[in-house]
């Protein structure tokens, strides 16, 4: 547990690092370090599927942050508009805190599992084959999804290769 | 980039690739899967990119291919999906699943990371050259820079 309030807090400070740095390159590296801490908290709480998903998927986003804001400064106002910002940042933390303490409330003790998995278990070997209980759920159990999730990557991939062609097609 | 990125990326690209491969075909025993796999495999294309610049990379994997690769990935997905409808039941198996840890104990499902990984790998190299050669569109005309 004192590992995880650690890597928890180690969160924390590197995403108030990554927005009020104002070098670009700086907060995508600290954007970086909060990912590689929920890796390791992910490992901690002994889920290494999401785990090796975190750790992959971060230097994937990584790089096209950093081939994004590389040698491009963003314009950044810091005049105007004081009293909207305040209230609706002042609205949003009271919403996130009255919800966030009404589902604290509700979340079972740390290590006693939501879902009874005992019967799944027990059957997904005889049933499936599958040892690895994540991959039998993904691939069996929910097909569809996993289809579902293949279909909305396919079609983002043609979204970005239609939006952002070099070429319209009249210029041609 | 310099010699020295060049030649570790020469070095170590081929063992990333062994790794994005072992982990797709594993994926279902082991932790990992389909699509992390893939992303690893797009990885070392991106990391050949970044190294020798955008026709080296373009060069090892064209875009043909990743919008075929891409495309028929999903196509299988879409195959298998229909097939449970048209069974019933994507459990009851017609490959054996008797030896839990053998690579074909799932059944054709163990077919099923591979093309989740061929359709991951090409799709964010497709999503990641497009994005830098937008980049390099309003910066340098000549596109052969560094990152």
């Amino acid at each position: 547990m004192i590992i995880l309030y650690f890597l928890l807090i180690f969160m924390i400070v590197t995403a108030i690092l990554a927005i009020e740095l104002e070098d670009l390159v700086s907060s995508v590296v600290a954007l970086f370090a909060t990912g590689l801490a929920l890796c390791m908290t992910l490992i901690v709480l002994k889920a290494p599927d999401v785990a090796i998903m975190q750790l992959i998927v971060e230097p994937l986003a990584l790089l096209v942050l950093i081939k994004a804001t590389l040698r491009r400064d963003l314009p950044f106002s810091l005049s105007g508009r004081w009293y909207v910002n305040t209230f609706i940042y002042g609205t949003f933390f009271i919403t996130l805190f009255i919800v966030a303490t009404k589902c604290f409330k509700d979340l079972p003790v740390f290590g006693h599992p939501l879902m009874k998995t005992t019967a799944l278990l027990q059957q997904s070997l005889f049933k499936t084959g599958e040892v690895n209980l994540v991959s039998a759920v993904i691939l069996k159990y929910r097909i569809f999804d996993s289809f579902g999730e293949a279909a909305i990557l396919f079609v983002a991939v043609i979204a970005v290769l239609t939006i952002l062609r070099p070429k319209g097609k009249k210029n041609e | 980039m310099s010699l020295i990125v060049q030649t570790a990326t020469r070095l170590s690209v081929g063992f990333v690739l062994l790794y994005g491969i072992n982990i797709v075909i594993r994926g279902h025993i082991l932790p990992g899967g389909g699509f992390v796999g893939g992303i690893i495999i797009a990885l070392t294309f991106i990391n050949i990119m970044l190294a020798y610049g955008k026709k080296a990379g373009l060069k090892k994997l064209p875009k043909i291919m990743t919008l075929f690769f891409s495309t028929r990935g999903i196509l299988w997905l879409f195959s298998l999906v229909l097939l449970s409808f048209v069974v019933g039941y994507l459990l009851l198996d017609f490959i054996s699943n008797s030896d839990p840890f053998s690579f074909y104990n799932t059944g054709m499902i163990s077919f099923g990371p591979i093309e989740i990984a061929l359709k991951a790998a090409t799709g964010m190299f497709a999503i990641f050259s497009v994005v830098l050669l937008l980049g390099y569109k309003d910066k340098d005309e000549d596109g052969e820079g560094v990152l």
